[in-house]
């Protein structure tokens, strides 16, 4: 079974992050970035399966700027074989990314796709779906728990209610919960020996999809400040507060 | 062009986040159409009818809706959209998992999780986990908008009578199925909806030491929410989580109980209307959107609020 992992560059989810002043998005100069947190988990899993022996080959690919390919690279410093960079100039919206992806798939056929639920950049928890739409494969989504079994996965999904259990037959889709494992750390040793894995590079013009956007952004602003609030000496005064001040109880 | 719902439901009745994406709908066209897909959804179907917003219900049923696959529901949707200028649902795990399947098929780009309509084109929506909000115009010709459930106020649930229309079932996706579902059942209000919410973060040490949070919860009638933190660690379970990636709540009052306030958790809480912060860190960052904050160990903290509640005449419900 071979598996492709899709990364995603994004701000570093401890930064906070800052709106520019011309209101035309935030700003990444100089800001930390790492893959997006449950892309981690992503790649976690499928070399996890790789490891039980029920994988042959994990391939990570991402789509993006020049420096999209950092995420490639550490998917390989932790157990991924090889990579893939679709080079793309600006942002695309999981649609593109999604056809993008879907091409990718009919390159190298893999059995099984992993990626994030979401990405804490824009938030839009769609790229997963819409390649499985594209390719009329099952989707499991917001997965905590994989069991591979003959050619179907069981995923237990993370749903507002609880939990979910469902059967997918392969190929398939998957998108990843923080809960599903707990990334590893790429040793030096390991760092050492991604530099010598390949990395294909393709220019997602040669690619014949139709990336060009369909969202206009008109502005982004910060949001609403809450005015500061008060400390209070003692659970008797909290209570009365709540009761007198904020009549919340 | 109308706009369609689709409606979420559990086959007997709406679920309730159902009547804030009504809302949202009829604020993108008055003219608001919804469909509901499930198996001996009648009951369900009926409630839909007598929102006044719905102007016609489209009911689909099948064995193989029961249990709302998105591989088998987005078919149906997309087979509806040619009538329609939008689709609109609720961005929790049912739309999240459903909406851009069909944004797929129909070839447009979803905009997701969107807190106001601002014309039927363009919405305001946050990023970053709420730390910027983007507004966004779409070009498509048709849209996809799946809408913040607490970002919208409720529609009338009675007082409609709009016709319920049958549409023909869609092809079984036969390459998923369904298993089981573990819902958490509680006879405190739901977590999303609830008037007050005291959630405990990793400070709480222990699945037990939640007992702290219930007891104050059940005096409240609150619904008890949690911090990743406190998930991962095991104390709760995940349906209780707040934050980017959990739910999203607007309580009236928001008690965060040993929460730390990480960027992610502050995502799903802090449009809350007035929030309290317990925690021994003064530093912390939650204190920085608290509107009372208590530097105070917990364990002493609470037994204490405890008290305090029970001398009080009243409590409001």
């Amino acid at each position: 079974m071979k598996i492709l992992v899709a990364v995603k560059r994004v701000i570093d989810y401890n930064v906070q992050i800052r709106v520019k002043e011309d209101g035309t998005g935030v700003v990444t100069d100089n800001v930390k970035m790492s893959t997006n947190p449950p892309d981690d988990n992503a790649i976690e899993e499928a070399v996890k399966i790789k490891e039980a022996g029920k994988a042959t080959e994990v391939v990570a690919v991402t789509v993006g700027e020049e420096k999209a390919q950092e995420t490639v690279r550490k998917a390989l410093a932790v157990g991924a074989d090889r990579g893939i960079h679709v080079k793309v100039d600006g942002i695309l919206e999981p649609l593109a990314v999604s056809k993008i992806l879907q091409k990718i798939v009919d390159k190298e056929k893999p059995d099984l796709v992993f990626m994030g639920k979401q990405a804490i950049d824009d938030d839009c928890n769609q790229t997963g779906q819409m390649l499985s739409a594209l390719l009329n494969w099952p989707q499991a989504t917001f997965a905590s728990k994989i069991d591979v079994k003959d050619n179907k996965l069981e995923v237990t999904r993370e749903i507002d209610e609880g939990l979910e259990t469902i059967e997918i037959n392969v190929p398939a889709i998957v998108t990843c919960d923080l809960r599903l494992n707990e990334p590893r750390y790429a040793s030096l040793p390991n760092i050492m020996k991604a530099k010598k894995k390949p990395i294909e590079e393709i220019a997602a013009s040669d690619l014949d999809v139709d990336v060009s956007p369909r969202l206009e952004q008109l502005k982004v602003e910060e949001p609403p400040k809450r005015k500061a609030g008060i400390k209070v000496a003692n659970v008797a005064e909290l209570v009365q507060k709540l009761k007198n001040e904020a009549k919340v109880i | 062009m109308a706009v369609l719902l689709i409606a979420e439901h559990n086959n007997k009745e709406l679920r309730p986040f159902t009547l804030n994406a009504a809302t949202a709908a009829s604020q993108i066209d008055s003219d608001v159409h919804a469909v509901i897909i499930g198996q001996n959804s009648a009951d369900a179907a009926k409630q839909l009818s007598e929102l006044p917003v719905v102007k016609k219900v489209l009911s689909v049923e099948g064995a193989h809706y029961e249990n709302f696959t998105a591989e088998n529901f987005a078919p149906v949707i997309v087979k509806l959209a040619e009538n329609y200028s939008h689709i609109v649902c609720s961005a929790n795990t049912f739309g999240k998992n459903l909406m851009p399947r069909i944004a797929a098929h129909l070839d447009t780009s979803q905009v997701s999780d969107i807190i106001k309509v601002i014309s039927p084109d363009t919405f305001l929506r946050p990023i970053y986990a709420g730390n910027a909000f983007a507004t966004i115009k779409s070009n498509d010709a048709k849209k996809c908008v799946t809408i913040r459930p607490t970002s919208f106020d409720p529609c009338e649930s009675t007082g409609g009578s709009a016709l319920i229309e049958k549409v023909d079932a869609s092809e079984e996706f036969s390459n998923t199925k369904f298993i089981k579902r573990e819902e958490i059942k509680s006879d405190r209000p739901e977590l999303g909806t609830a008037r007050i919410v005291v959630s405990g973060g990793r400070g709480m040490q222990s699945g037990d030491n939640f007992k702290l949070i219930t007891e104050i919860a059940d005096k409240l009638g609150a619904a008890i929410g949690a911090s990743r933190a406190a998930v991962d660690a095991g104390y709760i379970s995940n349906d209780h989580q707040v934050g980017q990636t959990g739910k999203v709540v607007v309580p009236d009052l928001y008690i965060a109980v040993g929460i730390s306030g990480a960027i992610q958790h502050l995502a799903g809480m802090k449009e809350s209307k007035v929030i309290v912060a317990i925690n021994k860190d003064g530093e912390a960052p939650i204190f920085s959107v608290a509107d009372y904050g208590l530097e105070a160990d917990l364990f002493e903290a609470l037994p204490q609020f405890m008290e305090e509640l029970n001398k009080l005449n009243t409590i409001q419900k």
